[in-house]
């Protein structure tokens, strides 16, 4: 059951979105998150509401998906809607309740910053959809490489990337194991109050440590094995490409953050 | 046939232990002379510690001798400039697969050692589907590799090698970690590679595999202690044991027959091969 588990968040397809160059629509996300930190008001946002769901659609990435990548940050909204609500005063009130105010420009801010974060999240977890991992690290290489000139290592920071995630599966494996083991020889790891817990830990992250300098010897030998030599003159196998495709996606994208821009302007107050 | 491709003269190898002081020396390999020649299937045999892992790391220059000399196609190993060459002509595969793969795809680990080597990209496509072809894990070159099975998981190893187009491989214990089934595997892909005329150097604990090479080296202590056919190797039982090795159990039975007093020669490496002696002995 535990080797089941997919590395990052790649959902495979063969959508419009999967087939655009990983640089591409790295760079376009960022243009995204430009796009609604832009948008003043709630017409702006709106702008970034429909490039969301269109981008979504065109994804068919199912909606439970999204709904996976929105759980972990339902706190982070919930506390941003109430801190704007109660500490925003100006505006016609509301409702009141000792010293509590709620305000229109309260509910309207709040609303709003609600609107930007789940349009964030979910924007931005479609790269990480549409992407594998491999893909996306290779991106990240390409798009980093002018920094290697002011002596970034960016091809060491990459391949370190594609190591960490291969090797996540096999120390998960590694943990199970060795808790199995702790626990055969006795180990008690459920009970105890939260102090007890983490130094039940322990026994299982030391052998896990020891064990993941005993493969990275192991792998650097390997590695070195089959003529590593770091990245000077390295050639890969899969090129990334661009096509029509991403000069479409990027004039897609342009016009929507022309609109936002344009909505700006026009409803100014 | 005839000429030498890896020439190993008079080797001595010390592991340096510099954490204690003064620092402590292990000799681990005292003055190792062996030659391989281009084609061979060569089985290295030796207990735990004995400096059959230490003498393969030599061969591809991830050691270096400490005195004497080891050369691969006439190129010495101590030279720096020889290294990526050497790396390139003799590739290694380990005994934990794990350990061994780089990439979360199949297909990308069997492009790294290319993608080191820089071979344009249409190349390397072209030799990865070749290599994955030749080891059987074609239909698998889009899985991730800790989905596959320990057998397959070396065979994509060995894949990366044979990518490289190497002339010898040189596998410590690849079959150690694995199951019977994954055993066979890649037993089978070995004698294969062997066949297309791969020189092969396979250390191994496992008789029954040394008795498929062509030429069996047992090492003992840093030093080859036998070095023949394994036809002649194996039935040399007490020897063998007293070195703290087993040798196949068909050689084994026939060894044991021959203490009983019975009329059979122990040089017997093969099933099929015993079946018809024990039959023969059944008949007289």
């Amino acid at each position: 059951m535990i080797k089941d588990i997919t590395l990052g968040q790649y959902f495979p397809g063969d959508s419009v979105l999967h087939r655009m160059d990983a640089r591409v629509k790295l760079l376009l996300t960022a243009v995204f998150i430009v796009m609604l930190f832009i948008a003043k008001g709630i017409e702006g946002l709106a702008v970034g509401i429909v490039f969301t769901v269109a981008a979504f659609l065109i994804s068919k990435i199912p909606l439970k998906m999204m709904g996976k990548s929105l759980k972990p940050i339902i706190p982070v909204i919930i506390f941003t809607a109430v801190l704007n609500l109660v500490f925003i005063t100006t505006g016609d009130v509301l409702w009141e309740w000792k010293f509590i105010k709620l305000t229109r420009d309260g509910l309207d801010t709040s609303l709003f910053m609600v609107i930007r974060i789940i349009c964030l999240i979910c924007g931005s977890s479609l790269l990480t959809y549409t992407t594998s991992p491999i893909d996306l690290t290779d991106a990240i290489e390409k798009l980093l490489s002018p920094l290697k000139k002011v002596k970034v290592p960016v091809h060491e920071l990459a391949m370190m990337m594609t190591i960490a995630l291969r090797f996540i599966p096999t120390l998960i494996e590694e943990t199970d194991k060795i808790m199995s083991a702790q626990k055969a020889r006795g180990a008690d790891m459920e009970t105890g109050n939260i102090l007890q817990k983490a130094k039940a830990l322990i026994p299982i992250l030391i052998p896990l440590f020891v064990a993941s300098f005993r493969h990275a010897e192991e792998l650097a030998l390997a590695m070195e094995c089959r003529c590593y030599h770091g990245g000077e003159g390295r050639t890969r196998m899969k090129q990334l490409k661009m096509s029509i495709l991403d000069l479409w996606g990027t004039l897609f994208c342009m016009v929507f953050l022309a609109g936002v821009i344009a909505v700006n302007y026009f409803t100014k107050r | 046939m005839s000429e030498n491709f890896i020439e190993i003269k008079d080797l001595r190898f010390s592991y340096i232990n510099d954490l204690e002081d003064p620092p402590v020396k292990t000799e681990v390999l005292k003055g190792v002379t062996l030659n391989i020649k281009k084609g061979e299937f060569v089985a290295v045999l030796g207990h735990n510690g004995s400096g059959k892992s230490t003498l393969a790391k030599c061969i591809n220059a991830i050691n270096l001798p400490e005195s004497g000399g080891v050369y691969v196609a006439g190129m010495d190993t101590i030279d720096e400039m020889n290294l990526l060459p050497i790396r390139q002509r003799v590739g290694m595969v380990f005994q934990n697969p794990d350990n061994q793969i780089v990439a979360t795809i199949v297909e990308e680990d069997v492009a790294f050692a290319l993608e080191n080597m820089g071979v344009a990209p249409d190349e390397i496509r072209r030799r990865v589907d070749e290599a994955l072809k030749a080891v059987g894990m074609y239909e698998y070159r889009m899985h991730a590799p800790h989905k596959l099975s320990g057998g397959q998981k070396q065979r994509v190893a060995i894949a990366g090698i044979i990518a490289m187009r190497p002339d010898c491989i040189l596998l410590d214990e690849p079959t150690a970690m694995l199951d019977p089934k994954g055993r066979q595997e890649v037993m089978k892909t070995i004698k294969m590679l062997n066949e297309q005329g791969v020189t092969i150097v396979l250390i191994t604990h496992y008789m029954e595999e040394a008795a498929q090479a062509e030429r069996v080296v047992v090492i003992d202590g840093g030093e080859v202690v036998m070095d023949d056919v394994p036809r002649k190797i194996f039935s040399q039982v007490e020897k063998m044991k007293s070195l703290g090795l087993d040798v196949p159990q068909v050689t084994e039975l026939a060894w044991e027959l021959q203490k009983a007093g019975y009329d059979i020669s122990t040089e017997i490496i093969d099933e099929d091969e015993c079946v018809a002696k024990l039959a023969e002995l059944l008949q007289k």
